[in-house]
């Protein structure tokens, strides 16, 4: 059996993890809450902005400097996805959008597939592995700040939902896409814009993933599943609920890779997602079942 | 215009019957080699490619095949793209195209499914690495493994952990175990599991990792709650990178890191951008002979070109040279008559320390792997004593 000391550890570890998923599942629940579609590209883009973070690495950006650009360009991107390509595609029907996500995801990775190879490349930033020491606890310093990033992301979209116009118009939009439009919301707009921050949370993400990460044209997949089970844990749409999720699920993975071993790590998550469709369907923060 | 003389068409057919005068030209043999260059082991099958590369240099340089009236060797490469399938689907090509035999594979499960390929052919395939014992105990008469397997490699690596404990003193006691999920880390660690306790070690935890691992946070922490006297990796260069990180990281000191068939212990690459976390490393691994001058010459031939001399250079440097042996002997790149060759082998002109080749079952005997040390940011051999050119260091400082 473990000492207390180290498994305070493995679940403050999960939690500095587990933000980060926060992070990819609050694209992702956001999308889902507004546009009422499962984006089944988020695991590509995420794979896209990892590359791309790769990619400024090679020219000499950091990895934290390099979220900086990549936040409004993911932000046009997806704008841009959902203004030209999904909005049009789907034909206003919501089973033909989840099949165009499916399409762009497959479109994507194949796309990087192409441009980089199957090979797993990874960013040798000088903190990797520099460690801060809390306590009796050594924690890995790309983490605390991915933790502290991400946190900071959360409650910035949290104040831009809240406090500004545009939030609430994609709040009105999110509840009765109608009556939005009968006030005078540009509903199309509002889309654009929910896709556009989703795929913003992404970028930032993937800044802070590199560090410790490595990134190949698949490595979104594995992300994407933790992401929907964080997104069902916590309530389809909810943002509470995928910041809750996201470290509920980070720790989970980390206790059971200590209990289980690595390899078997993964059980504990796939536990939750099964036990909570069972149980409790709607998640914990979901409106209804 | 005038009409051409008799002398000129007659100089004129000369010329274009010119070729046949002489004594022809061999045609050329073409040679498989199958490493994974993409994918997740991308780094490995790079070295791989370049070592039988350097070979078939060597042996074109040096006129060709003798037994072949100086043909020389074609390189015909497929990409096993780090998966079995993918593997074999380049063996079905290189066959098509018409390759005498096929050398490497790299990772155990590539070379169990693409000897089994090429065995539907009758055409033989030289393992490069694959240390899986099952790839020589299927009774398959084409596939040849010129180094050792992992059941060879755990037995030898075993007694010279035993003979360095005991020169010390016996100051190691405990040990974990750290190897990857696959066909390679699993069978190794289920070797060592039964063996470690006869020789007198106790073992405190096994813990496996996939491979690519994301992540070493875990395992550092059972073992820094366990501080064993020794941990024993068994994992690919990437992921044993990232376990040594982050022992670091977590300040895990044991009495020394012992790898069998690690993928970095005894990787230059390693040892030039970790110097202080590779000092001391000790390493049970395929490593050519130091003392034999062709080691020396390949070893410059590889830095020469910017790349790191690791173990599968010079494994498939000297597979390539098996090959040409018995190219040579059996005087035709015939698949039957060369696989009848390889059979007989008895060559030594390789540069591993295994003395002359001797196949039994389509495995050499002879192989045997030895024990490396990084010292003074140099690979050292520490055992066998025959071939060392270093003393061990242990426990470390």
């Amino acid at each position: 059996m473990y000492s207390p000391a180290i498994i305070a550890e493995a679940v403050v570890n999960g939690m500095l993890t587990g933000a980060v998923y926060a992070l990819v599942a609050l694209g992702l629940t956001l999308i889902y809450g507004v546009l009422h579609i499962i984006n089944f590209a988020h695991g590509a883009l995420l794979t896209c902005a990892m590359f791309a973070v790769w990619g400024l690495g090679a020219l000499g950006v950091g990895p934290y400097v390099a979220i900086v650009p990549l936040v409004p360009g993911f932000f046009a991107l997806g704008y841009a996805l959902q203004r030209f390509v999904i909005g049009p595609a789907s034909r206003g029907r919501d089973g033909n959008v989840l099949l165009v996500t499916l399409g762009l995801a497959i479109a994507i990775q194949n796309g990087l597939l192409v441009l980089f190879h199957a090979d797993t490349r990874s960013l040798d930033a000088g903190d990797a592995f520099e460690v801060v020491a809390v306590g009796p606890m050594l924690l890995s310093q790309p983490r605390l700040i991915g933790f502290a990033v991400a946190v900071a992301v959360a409650v910035l979209l949290w104040a831009l939902l809240a406090l500004t116009d545009t939030g609430r118009a994609i709040r009105a939009v999110a509840r009765e896409d109608l009556g939005a439009r009968l006030v005078g919301i540009d509903v199309r707009h509002v889309f654009a814009v929910t896709f556009g921050l989703g795929c913003a949370c992404l970028a930032v993400a993937a800044g802070l993933l590199m560090p410790s990460y490595y990134v190949n044209p698949r490595v979104g997949e594995a992300f994407v599943l933790i992401a929907f089970t964080i997104v069902v844990l916590g309530g389809m749409g909810s943002v509470p609920g995928a910041a809750i999720g996201g470290l509920a699920v980070g720790v989970v993975e980390s206790l059971s890779g200590l209990f289980l071993g690595d390899s078997l790590g993964q059980i504990g998550v796939f536990l939750i997602f099964i036990l909570v469709l069972l149980l409790r369907p709607a998640g914990l923060f979901g409106a209804r079942a | 215009m005038s009409q051409p003389t008799r002398r000129a068409v007659l100089t004129a057919a000369a010329v274009l019957a010119a070729p046949t005068i002489p004594r022809a030209q061999p045609a050329s043999v073409k040679l498989g080699i199958l490493q994974p260059v993409t994918g997740a082991l991308a780094q490995d099958g790079d070295l791989g490619r370049l070592g039988a590369q350097l070979a078939i240099e060597e042996v074109n340089a040096g006129g060709g095949i003798p037994g072949l009236g100086g043909a020389k060797l074609e390189m015909v490469f497929g990409d096993a793209r780090s998966t079995p399938d993918a593997g074999t689907q380049e063996v079905e090509r290189m066959q098509s195209e018409g390759v005498c035999a096929i050398v490497g594979g790299f990772a155990s499960p590539i070379c169990l499914a693409a000897s089994q390929a090429a065995a539907r052919y009758g055409l033989p395939y030289v393992v490069d690495v694959g240390v899986s014992d099952s790839i020589v105990t299927r009774g398959l008469a084409n596939t040849f493994r010129f180094a050792p397997g992992f059941g060879k490699v755990a037995s030898v690596a075993l007694d010279n952990l035993a003979t360095l404990n005991d020169a010390a003193g016996k100051p190691a006691k405990t040990v974990v175990l750290v190897h990857e999920d696959g066909l390679f880390g699993s069978g190794l660690a289920k070797l060592m599991q039964a063996e470690l306790p006869k020789r007198g070690f106790e073992i405190l935890d096994t813990v496996a990792h996939p491979t690519p691992a994301r992540d070493m946070g875990n395992i550092a922490l059972r073992i820094r709650s366990l501080a064993p006297d020794l941990i024993l990796p068994s994992d690919y260069y990437a992921e044993f990178v990232l376990l040594a990180r982050t022992l670091q990281q977590q300040r895990i000191r044991p009495k020394g890191i012992y790898g069998v068939l690690n993928g970095a212990a005894s990787n230059y690459r390693f040892v030039k951008e970790f110097p202080t976390l590779a000092e001391g490393l000790l390493d049970c691994n395929h490593w050519a002979d130091p003392r034999n001058p062709k080691t020396q010459a390949l070893r410059q031939a590889v830095e020469a070109r910017g790349k790191s001399f690791a173990y599968n250079v010079m494994l498939n440097y000297s597979c390539v040279l098996l090959v040409a042996d018995a190219l040579s002997r059996a005087g035709s790149a015939d698949r039957a008559r060369l696989t009848e060759a390889l059979a007989g082998s008895s060559f030594s002109g390789h540069i591993m320390p295994y003395g002359p080749t001797r196949f039994v079952g389509g495995q050499n005997e002879g192989a045997s792997p030895v024990n490396t040390q990084v010292q003074g940011g140099d690979i050292k051999v520490i055992f066998p004593a025959a071939f060392a050119d270093a003393k061990p260091v242990f426990p470390a400082a």
